[in-house]
């Protein structure tokens, strides 16, 4: 990649005593992106944060802006700013007195500090408010001055520790699009902080999912939403099935058969690489058909739950015999299949994912009695590449 | 709906009804009895004469007791002055704090209160005197060779003022530090202030309501404590509050007295008036 490396963090980990919340992490943000950071309360997002812009200092671990190591300098010596969760807007002072903070902190005449904070005020749409008090404006209002007051000082990096948490869902939509359009029209970094996926969806350029302190995968939307890297990231983006079972045979050239407790289902081969592996099967409720005739390869079976009526969808809900709930999308309009109806339920293989279980998860499965095959992990065997040339080309 | 209001008017007397009666006997008949008696002529032999006169608010006028009321305020300012500069530092160390911790350092400053201040005051003479504790130990580390005068003076007093009316500079400096949100400070601190910018612009401003409350607070006793003036003070330490005092109880001249008393209290009200003009709130200083 020939983009520039704004902020690089290097083996970061902060610690309070016993308790990592975040564990070492390295990450890379470029210039100019929206790099939002998603994840459970208690991921270590905003510690993460808090380090970048100096509040927390990281126990271990080296965070560079701009080829300089930053982590020991204080808060007033970083060129990167804040946009506080509650705003955190001084109540004594006007709205121009909060916007002209920074820029009276650097001793920046007057004459060019009233003409950069008109310039600000306008840019969030607030001329007129200048002589207001914090006090008297809406959450909305009030946000859009945090803003101002953090890019008035022309940070290399905006830092915004879930902005938009307080404010009501339409507000919240509205002010999305205008933070987008802010940081394309000014080409500042964002590092944003999050736990509402849609938000992180629709605004970043790429995400950085946490989960206890640690980056579960770093992607654009897309990448995440269609090849997540782990269980976790299927899990948390997103709706999905997820089947775990054992590879087995290449079903064709392009196809691997997988064992789960329930049956038998296809999978693409991406990402397998040998035969009885346990793994995951990710498949999304909008890939998932149904059938009432079966459909070679697979051989899950289940009976219709019910309908869920969710506006532009309808969700089906099939009921496999071992428990499992199995969810299925279809628009609105389309023919629905009887309740308790037979079903079965297939998709198309490059329509699922294959994530590779990590070992803590994998002990979790062996331990389940439910797994027949679980102990059979020992002795794995690779795909004959001899008598398949398209096999080679398998990742991994 | 009539049987409503009748049941209204019932818990409203048994609820207000002690607390106003309170009120009204012992401090509104009182207030307005030296009030009354302010406006009167002394009696030959004490007591009051009634005849109206504005004669004893003149006497206030008198340069003898212009210059005790003067050197009253001198003091009871630097008292202030001296409380706040000791306070301040320690109630937003204490507002740092674990929550634990919070509540023990407050009980340490509460706890004096404890003891009678009376008793407290003669802790300080034992300290203090010729013969002291302090003079002592000093004479021991050779330090000094001779005992030195620290009682019986304005230096004395003034110690006693502070040393007394600290906890009330520190409770409501603390409860205005308390409140003061911290990201307020990491955002000035983000914004490039440095930690003595941040303190004068963010934190001075606002926790100003405390400062002023516990100004208050200290001000007003301190121009009353007698006590402590007649324990720790010399003959010329006098405080407003010692006047009132000796013309009720010494020279027994009530109507001079009740009219001082009425210059205190205008005192008083006045400087309330400033608090609340500069946008203190009532509750603070309760």
């Amino acid at each position: 990649m020939d983009k520039k490396v704004i902020v690089k963090l290097d083996h970061v980990k902060k610690c309070y005593g016993e308790n990592c919340v975040v564990k070492e992490l390295s990450m890379d943000i470029y210039e100019g992106e929206f790099l939002t950071m998603l994840g459970p309360s208690g991921c270590g997002k905003t510690t993460t944060l808090r380090m970048v812009a100096g509040f927390e200092e990281p126990t271990d671990g080296d965070i560079i802006v701009e080829n300089v190591k930053v982590q020991d300098k204080e808060p007033f010596d970083r060129e990167v700013n804040t946009v506080f969760q509650n705003y955190a807007l001084f109540p004594h002072m006007t709205i121009f007195q909060n916007v002209a903070f920074g820029l009276s902190m650097k001793k920046v005449n007057k004459a060019e500090i009233k003409k950069r904070v008109t310039e600000m005020l306008e840019l969030v749409q607030l001329s007129g408010y200048e002589n207001r008090k914090p006090e008297q404006l809406s959450g909305g209002q009030k946000q859009r001055v945090a803003i101002a007051r953090a890019l008035i000082n022309r940070p290399k990096v905006l830092l915004l520790d879930e902005p938009l948490g307080a404010l009501d869902l339409k507000l919240r939509k509205q002010m999305q699009f205008e933070l987008k359009r802010l940081q394309k029209k000014l080409g500042i970094t964002f590092l944003y902080v999050t736990h509402d996926q849609e938000e992180a969806l629709t605004m970043s350029d790429r995400i950085a999912i946490m989960n206890g302190g640690v980056l579960e995968q770093l992607a654009s939307p897309e990448e995440i939403y269609e090849k997540p890297a782990s269980k976790f990231v299927a899990d948390f983006i997103g709706e999905s099935n997820i089947f775990y079972g054992t590879t087995g045979k290449l079903f064709d050239d392009d196809n691997v058969e997988v064992t789960i407790e329930s049956g038998e289902i296809l999978t693409n081969k991406e990402g397998v690489s040998v035969e009885d592996e346990i793994v995951y099967v990710l498949v999304r409720p909008e890939k998932m058909q149904l059938s009432e005739k079966k459909i070679e390869g697979f051989t899950l079976v289940g009976a219709v739950k019910e309908h869920v009526y969710v506006g532009s969808i309808i969700k089906t809900i099939v009921l496999l015999s071992t428990g499992q709930e199995i969810k299925i999308n279809k628009l609105t309009g389309e023919k629905l299949v009887p309740i308790d109806t037979q079903v079965y339920i297939y998709w198309n293989p490059k329509d699922s994912v294959v994530i590779n279980s990590k070992d803590e998860e994998l002990y979790e499965i062996i331990g389940s009695p439910d797994i027949s095959t679980g102990n059979e992990k020992l002795n794995k065997k690779p795909y004959k590449i001899i008598n398949n040339p398209g096999i080679s080309t398998v990742a991994k | 709906m009539k049987k409503g209001k009748n049941k209204d008017l019932l818990s409203m007397i048994t609820m207000i009804g002690p607390i106003g009666f309170w009120m009204i006997l012992f401090v509104a008949i009182p207030l307005v009895y030296v009030f009354a008696i302010s406006f009167m002529r002394k009696g030959i032999y004490g007591g009051v004469e009634f005849a109206f006169t504005v004669s004893n608010y003149l006497e206030t006028l008198n340069p003898l007791y212009l210059q005790i009321f003067i050197g009253s305020l001198i003091m009871a300012a630097i008292s202030t002055i001296v409380c706040l500069l000791i306070g301040y530092p320690f109630a937003y160390l204490i507002s740092m704090k674990s929550q634990i911790k919070k509540n023990l350092l407050l009980m340490l400053v509460i706890l004096p209160f404890l003891t009678n201040s009376l008793i407290r005051m003669y802790g300080w003479i034992t300290l203090l005197r010729t013969e002291g504790i302090i003079n002592k130990v000093l004479i021991y580390l050779h330090i000094i060779n001779q005992p030195i005068q620290l009682i019986y003076n304005n230096f004395a007093v003034m110690l006693g003022l502070v040393y007394c009316l600290l906890p009330f500079m520190i409770l409501p400096l603390y409860s205005s530090i308390e409140k003061l949100d911290m990201s307020l400070l990491e955002a000035a601190s983000d914004l490039g202030a440095k930690s003595r910018k941040t303190f004068l612009k963010v934190t001075l401003p606002l926790t100003m309501p405390g400062i002023f409350a516990g100004s208050i607070l200290v001000f007003i006793p301190a121009l009353g404590l007698f006590f402590i003036a007649d324990l720790l003070g010399g003959s010329k330490s006098m405080l407003i509050g010692n006047i009132i005092r000796n013309q009720f109880l010494t020279a027994r001249n009530w109507p001079f007295g009740a009219a001082l008393s009425m210059v205190l209290i205008f005192i008083t009200l006045i400087l309330v008036a400033v608090y609340k003009k500069a946008g203190g709130s009532m509750d603070d200083l309760v």
